[in-house]
Parts: C-alpha cells; structure tokens; sequence
C-alpha cells in the first residue's frame, strides 16, 4: 500500500515561488495562465494492510508533522 | 586584601545559559561566545538528544540549518528529545529565545504563533538591518531604549513572518511584536522589509512574555569590531530580566 500526500500552500499565504514560476512560464510565450501554486509531493509506502488504520496514522502525521497547518493544506490519498 | 579594598560595585549576574545544538546548527558557537566570552556567563551546548536542560536560567535555540531544513524549516528538528525538555521549560516559565532557524523551530513546535516561509524576493538575504523595538515590556527587550534602533545582520532565506490575520490581531492587541525592520531613520517600511514579513514583523513573544523569537542574529552584533554591538541590548535585557527573578526568588 501507498500513501500519496499533495502539499499545497494555503490561498492566502504568499507563494513566491508559485509567481517566479508563473513569470517564467510567460515569459516563455505560455499564455492564459492564471496562477501557480509550488507544493510538495510524497510517497510513503506502507507495509500494512488496512486503509482505515493506515488513513488514520498518516492523517495524522500529516496534520502533525508532515505539513504545517498555518501555512499549507495537504491532499491524502492511499492506493 | 583588606574588607575595604572589596569592590562595591554590583556584581555582575552569573547565569546558566543551555544553547541548543542540532545536526547543522552553525550559530551555536557565535551564542556561546556572546554570553560567555562577551558577557561573561556560564554557557553550554546542550546536544538534541539530551532528555534533560539539567541547571538552565534559560535557553537559546541558535540559527542554522537544523537536519538540513529538510520537510519545512526546524520541522524534524521540534521533534528532538531536547525540544520535549524545552516545551517544559516554556511551560514552567523558564526563558527561551530562539535566533533565525531556533525562531523558525519555535514556531514549528507551537511555542509561538505563525510560520516563517520563502523571502519574497527568494533570495538568501545576508546584511545588516535596522529593528525597531516595540515594546520594553519583555524579557528580551527591557534594555533597549524606545528611541534605539538595532543594527544586527540577518542571514536566511526562509524569514518572511506568516500568521492568519487573527493572530496577528492578537499579537498587536498583547504587545506581543518584539521587533519590526525598519530604515536607518526608524521608519517602518516596506524597502526596509527585507523578506516580506507581515507588518515587517522581525521578532515576536508568546502571550505569557517568556518565549521569544527573531531572525536577526543579535549574537553576531554584540562587540564593535564585527560592525555593531547593538546585539548585546538583547541579551542584556534577558541578564536583566533573569537577575529580577532571582532576587524576587531569594526574597
């Protein structure tokens, strides 16, 4: 089993990296581009068996420690 | 040496300072040096896996790039046995500042409010600036006189302060804004914000005054021949600050 986590800062947290991005994108003739958000993307493979339990361990690593809740959302999703 | 020959000026405080270290810390030896050898008190390193401060007055959570800054900055790094022990200090009262990466692993571990993410320019930023200091009610500012600028250097990439706009409402209405970047003139604003932090927030403290944390590096300013001695405003407050409470205690 795998644990597939998106980490996305929150909308109304600055997202420099998303606008350098972007600027860059343009700047490259890429046009109709309204915003880009710059997140993080991790894999943790799992040894267990159950969804349930794992969903609950990893939501909840995710909420303590793996993105910070001021700052960012995440996305869990476990295949 | 006769009793009269006895100094009668005050003596100075001699307090027990717990500087942190992690794997990549790199600030730790500047802050051992300021207290020790320039202000001349008992300093420490104290290594991350350590369960216990052991005889602390109070803590410092130095800059640097603890465990690589991997994940978020001081994310893995609030986790350490040591930040257990710190997290019991705090709620015992005890005085903690945390200088650049210790501001950003006080922030990840909850003993202050907000989150400090990429500089706006996303650049490394590493000058000197001007602070303004908000307020003289505080362990880490008793010292500074209100018309004071500080001239300290900052170095880091990752010092733009965040919080949701209620916290920042509280931490103005609890004067709890430590320090904001300012000109050379005092004045606050947006060219003398270095990283885009909101309301050119520098350095703040918990609700309960006992933790603080800021991303300049005050001990990198505490003797004149490194540019500027303004540093040791800061750690003279917290001497101050630790002073008062000891005689409070004894009486």
């Amino acid at each position: 089993m795998k644990a597939k986590i998106i980490i996305t800062p929150k909308k109304a947290v600055v997202d420099p990296q998303g606008k350098a991005v972007q600027n860059a994108l343009e700047h490259l003739g890429y046009n109709g581009i309204r915003a880009v958000h710059v997140g993080k993307y991790l894999e943790i493979e799992l040894n267990g068996a159950d969804p349930a339990i794992a969903r609950r361990q990893i939501d909840e690593a995710c909420h303590k420690f793996l993105s910070n809740p001021v700052i960012e959302d995440y996305r869990l999703e476990l295949e | 040496m006769t009793n009269d020959q006895q100094p009668t000026t005050h003596h100075p405080p001699n307090l027990n300072f717990a500087v942190l270290q992690f794997p990549a810390s790199n600030c730790d030896q500047d802050a051992l040096h300021a207290l020790g050898d320039v202000l001349g008190q008992s300093a420490r390193y104290v290594w991350h896996k350590e369960t216990s401060l052991g005889n602390t007055d109070a803590v410092i959570v130095p800059g640097g790039f603890s465990f690589g800054d991997y994940l978020r900055c001081g994310a893995i790094a609030r986790f350490s046995p040591v930040m257990q022990a710190v997290q019991q200090f705090a709620a015992n009262g005890g005085l903690v500042l945390g200088i650049c990466n210790g501001f950003q692993v006080l922030c990840e571990a909850g003993l202050l409010p907000g989150a400090l993410i990429r500089n706006r320019s996303l650049q490394f930023r590493c000058e000197p600036v001007y602070l303004k200091t908000l307020t003289s009610d505080s362990p880490f500012t008793n010292q500074i006189p209100s018309d004071k600028r500080l001239k300290i250097p900052i170095a880091h990439g990752e010092g733009c302060y965040f919080a949701a706009d209620e916290t920042l409402q509280r931490l103005k209405a609890n004067n709890q804004i430590l320090w904001q970047y300012c000109n050379a003139q005092g004045e606050v604003t947006d060219a003398a914000n270095p990283n885009g932090s909101l309301w050119n927030i520098a350095g703040i403290c918990n609700e309960r005054r006992n933790v603080a944390g800021l991303m300049p590096h005050p001990e990198r300013a505490c003797e004149a021949m490194l540019g500027s001695a303004d540093g040791c405003a800061i750690f003279q407050s917290l001497l101050h600050a630790l002073e008062s409470r000891k005689v409070a205690t004894a009486a």
